[in-house]
């Protein structure tokens, strides 16, 4: 009885989780792109005071994370070639580096937001009700929604590849059984573009 | 012999696996089995939901205060819509009987992902949960209405919180059953079963899957905003920091509006498997169906507007949206037609089942013609949240897919329990639901042309008549219902066993024994080039 079991469910599909991943990430555009075409409508009633609000922001942290979050994509692209030439070694090391880089990511982003608590700008603070425009506010709350939850995106990839390290060590993710680790990639990837259009929608147009 | 086999000699009610009792179900990754816990768990729900909704309608048996006052009706309106649309009507059919069927239907051994299949089921009982959580717990039940519309949502002293989050996640469980519906369409047909051989049933839960992916995303993070809105006071749709509470309801009813097609569209396709095999002829329009499936998918993404006509929109707007509401009415018909056309000169064998579909039919049409009243943009106005909207809605989403439900439980149950149900008791259920059914709701209709408004406790004294017949009617509709189900439960039991095939249907879950096995089929099946579906 146990070992049916374990057949009836011990079926691996890889193009199955690949189309599976592929849906999974258009549900996570669409969550997005909610996000971009509210950001677009405000952005085109509250032209100046989004230009105005932008200014606060640090384009130098912000280009900082992203030159880091396209190297993270790199090395992430590069440990499933390295699955596939069968390089344990090299796999772990370079998600270990994207893991690494991630956490860097965050840590900047934690910095930026700290440095706008202190100035008292945070989603409903007094300061930015009582100080600011209306399209000042619009603009922070965005900011802070949007990045915050890419930043949450960025945190689910970042346990996502932990996992899959585990799994490489632990051998069960291989180079004929290497959805996970794809998947994991394409996941990255995914938190990657999106960070790609929120980095010139805040800190760049004017 | 290889295992497989082995595990075949148990069908899956019987089969012991890891756990015992409640366990082995609720970790069980059995299709068949999570369809049947979001029977009950589904079957639950309504059955709450139906009070509620009984509750209402004998406070407006009468005028003023009769049995609630204003805030509990408010409260109680909210929680029936909640409870009926996010946790009946939404996961429904594909839930249930897609769950139970898709992969049969296919001849597959399980869905592609039988642990996120699982999974989908955890999300939807810990959505529920957290929504019941709002209605026990904290200052007040949410009195929104099920919409949560803003600024109001954000404003209310009410307990509102849990219950958009117990929305958001019941959301994602949806997300990840339409998922897992794709890829398993794709991925997982037996040999020979091409595209133009899929029944018809599967061919609805993958337009509806579709849409469950592409329209669940914005609803999600537009509860999201509002939740964030009632907490920290972002400002998104909160006109005194600059946001527009217009732009909640266009996102809103993006969703929602899609969401009525996830409703309806596995209804029908379990109205195209039952109107053929009841005939016994080859279904009408295969492929018409087919490509109005597909079409009320895509189309039915473009007419949200008309939920807002008079919420403040460009003309402009408003035409291309009224337009787009006709367009969609095209595809239904012509499954309406195609329904019709199957049923001319068969041999019409008329069973329980094809009763609630045939009466399907009727109450659907009623429910759609008076949609077009709705999209037309005068008379629109002129019936605007009025008990019209109430009349047509409940015509469509209970009349639509409530009838459908009852005619796939009535269709399916020998497959899935191996027993059957006493014919006599359920015809009469039937019948005293339909009546019930038409009692209920086609006085609102009326009231609503007269000027009744919807989401009251109390109104004039005018509309008094029309109420009365309209309660009446909830008493006899639930009168039937109690006789389905208890008839239903009942043989569960104690109902002659079944055969396998006991309406000479077509499609492969007849070809498995009752209740099929634990892995569906001893063999994978191979479809040759003269199998179909409907080839009678």
């Amino acid at each position: 009885m146990e070992q049916a079991k374990h057949v009836a469910h011990d079926h691996y599909d890889a193009e199955a989780s690949k189309i599976g991943m592929w849906l999974f990430i258009f549900t996570e555009l669409l969550l997005f792109g909610v996000l971009f075409v509210i950001y677009s409508v405000y952005r085109y009633i509250n032209h100046d005071a989004f230009l105005l609000a932008a200014g606060e922001l640090d384009t130098t942290v912000g280009a900082v994370n992203t030159v880091i979050l396209l190297i993270s994509s790199m090395t992430i692209a590069m440990s499933t070639t390295s699955l596939q030439k069968r390089n344990k070694l090299l796999t772990l090391l370079l998600t270990g580096v994207t893991l690494v880089l991630g956490v860097v990511f965050l840590v900047n982003k934690y910095f930026e937001w700290g440095s706008k608590f202190e100035h008292g700008i945070w989603p409903g603070s007094e300061y930015l009700i009582e100080n600011l425009s209306q399209g000042e506010i619009l603009f922070f709350g965005l900011y802070f929604i949007m990045t915050g939850l890419h930043a949450l995106h960025i945190i689910i990839g970042l346990v996502l590849i932990v996992v899959v390290m585990w799994k490489v060590y632990t051998g069960k993710v291989y180079a004929e059984r290497a959805a996970l680790l794809d998947n994991s990639g394409l996941y990255w990837h995914l938190v990657d573009i999106i960070w790609i259009f929120l980095f010139p929608l805040f800190y760049l147009i004017h | 012999m290889n295992s497989t086999s082995v595990a075949n000699e148990a069908n899956y009610l019987k089969y012991r696996g890891k756990y015992k009792g409640l366990l082995g179900w609720i970790f069980s990754t059995d299709h068949k089995r999570i369809g049947l816990l979001y029977l009950y768990s589904m079957a639950t729900m309504f059955s709450v939901g139906l009070l509620l909704g009984l509750a209402m309608k004998l406070e407006l048996l009468a005028p003023g205060k009769t049995i609630m006052e204003a805030q509990t009706y408010n409260a109680t309106f909210t929680v029936h819509g909640v409870i009926m649309i996010f946790m009946v009507v939404v996961p429904g059919l594909p839930a249930v009987f897609g769950n139970f069927l898709l992969p049969i239907m296919i001849g597959a051994k399980d869905v592609a992902f039988p642990k996120l299949n699982l999974l989908s089921w955890w999300f939807y009982v810990a959505g529920v949960f957290l929504v019941l959580s709002a209605i026990l717990f904290g200052p007040g039940t949410p009195d929104t209405g099920w919409t949560f519309y803003a600024p109001y949502s954000f404003k209310t002293g009410t307990n509102l919180l849990p219950a958009i989050f117990g929305a958001f996640i019941l959301g994602f469980s949806s997300i990840l059953t339409g998922l897992n519906f794709l890829v398993t369409i794709h991925r997982l047909r037996c040999p020979g079963l091409k595209w133009t051989k899929l029944p018809l049933f599967v061919w609805t839960l993958y337009g509806t899957a579709w849409i469950q992916l592409l329209a669940t995303p914005v609803v999600g993070i537009t509860l999201v905003l509002v939740a964030l809105e009632r907490i920290f006071g972002v400002g998104v749709f909160d006109p005194a920091l600059g946001g527009d509470p217009i732009l909640y309801q266009h996102l809103f009813w993006i969703y929602s509006h899609p969401a009525v097609y996830i409703m309806i569209l596995p209804a029908m396709g379990a109205i195209s498997e039952i109107i053929p095999t009841f005939a016994q002829k080859h279904i009408f329009g295969y492929k018409a169906i087919i490509a109005s499936t597909m079409a009320i998918a895509f189309v039915g993404y473009l007419v949200w507007g008309h939920h807002m006509f008079t919420a403040g929109m460009s003309g402009t707007a408003q035409y291309y949206f009224s337009l787009l509401t006709f367009l969609v009415a095209i595809p239904s018909a012509i499954k309406v037609f195609n329904w019709i056309s199957t049923m001319y000169k068969g041999s019409i064998n008329v069973q329980t089942p094809f009763l609630w579909a045939a009466s399907f039919i009727f109450v659907f049409m009623i429910g759609g013609l008076s949609g077009l009243v709705l999209g037309a943009l005068a008379a629109n106005i002129y019936v605007h949240d009025t008990a019209f909207v109430v009349a047509h809605f409940h015509y469509i989403v209970f009349g639509g897919t409530g009838f459908a439900f009852f005619a796939a439980i009535h269709y399916w149950f020998p497959k899935i329990f191996g027993r059957m149900y006493d014919k006599t008791w359920a015809n009469t259920g039937w019948l005293l639901f339909f009546i019930g059914f038409v009692t209920l709701y086609s006085p609102m209709f009326y009231l609503g042309m007269m000027g009744m408004p919807r989401r009251y406790y109390d109104y004039l004294q005018e509309f008094h008549g029309g109420n009365i017949l309209s309660t009446i009617g909830s008493w006899v509709l639930v009168t039937g219902f109690v006789i389905v189900i208890v008839n239903l439960v009942r043989s569960v039991r104690k109902g002659p066993k079944a055969e396998m095939n006991p309406w000479h249907g077509k499609t492969l879950e007849w070809t498995v024994p009752s209740p099929p096995p634990l892995e569906n089929f001893d063999e994978i099946p191979v479809i040759e080039e003269n199998d179909g579906p409907y080839n009678y």
